[in-house]
């Protein structure tokens, strides 16, 4: 009785684990779709943000022993994948590339472009909206320098925390506001740029 | 020279959108909102466009890559 007590134990625990992986894979299939909208706005092609896509759930159900039950999944899955996304060289250089602005462009200043180029007299928001078009959205954001899109593609696109898109990004959080911020004002230069004829 | 209340109003509204004001400054910014409608057309129109931009770039994931995905789960012994 007494030899058969380490292997029904063991077989226990190797059940249990079993349980565990698939409970795991479920939950990290679940997220696909939100981690595949973010890595298709992080690079360039829709070929490459599917091979991305695969590439992490790969390394993920490799390494599912690695995950702390209880923090957040989908930051982990994104943290792989801005890893390996690295690993595949897009990055040359580290450091932010700098986008010349026309001065320090405030806040305000996509509305107030928009508005003093459409021809009625105070229109509202919505009509002032639709002057931007989807394909001049999607161009603006890829014409965005990575470092400041990464950002913003997991703030403003993926609803990631500050807190988690500098986990996922492996920089402080000081650097995420910072790049959040004149990434969010490129944006607006570019978007003004493709506006649509009123 | 007199700070512009709507200048600092601009400065707020990313702070505003994102949550990470003081319960004193996001007052300080409603108070001026709700007499200035200059601003607050200016921070709806932030509002809707961050929506709109997240709706325009995000496409939906191809099926295919979608069961390729599934097909990398551990089978059932």
């Amino acid at each position: 009785m007494s030899e058969s007590t380490p292997s029904t134990a063991e077989s226990r625990r190797l059940a249990q684990e079993a349980r565990d992986r698939v409970r795991f894979e479920e939950e990290a299939l679940e997220l696909s779709d939100q981690v595949y909208r973010v890595s298709r706005r992080m690079v360039g092609s829709r070929e490459e943000a599917e091979d991305l896509v695969q590439q992490t759930y790969e390394r993920a159900f490799r390494s599912w022993k690695q995950f702390t039950p209880g923090t957040n999944l989908r930051a982990w899955l994104l943290r792989i994948l801005t890893n390996l996304n690295i690993d595949r060289g897009r990055r040359v250089q580290r450091s932010p590339q700098t986008t010349p602005l026309d001065g320090e462009l405030g806040d305000y200043f996509l509305y107030n472009k928009l508005e003093s180029t459409t021809p009625e007299q105070n229109p509202d928001e919505e009509r002032v909206l639709e002057r931007l078009s989807q394909d001049s959205i999607v161009d603006a954001l890829a014409d965005v320098p990575h470092d400041f899109r990464d950002v913003i593609v997991l703030v403003d696109i993926g609803e990631f925390s500050y807190a988690d898109a500098a986990q996922i990004l492996d920089i402080p959080i000081g650097t995420v506001m910072s790049r959040l911020h004149r990434g969010r004002r490129i944006l607006k230069k570019n978007l003004a740029d493709k506006a649509v004829a009123p | 020279m007199i700070d512009d209340p709507c200048d600092k109003c601009e400065e707020m509204m990313q702070p505003y959108l994102d949550g990470t004001l003081s319960d004193a400054e996001v007052r300080e910014a409603e108070r001026h909102l709700e007499g200035c409608s200059w601003c607050a057309k200016r921070y709806h129109f932030e509002a809707r466009l961050r929506h709109y931009v997240r709706v325009a770039v995000s496409e939906p994931m191809p099926p295919e890559l979608k069961a390729r995905l599934a097909a990398l789960r551990t089978p059932l012994t």
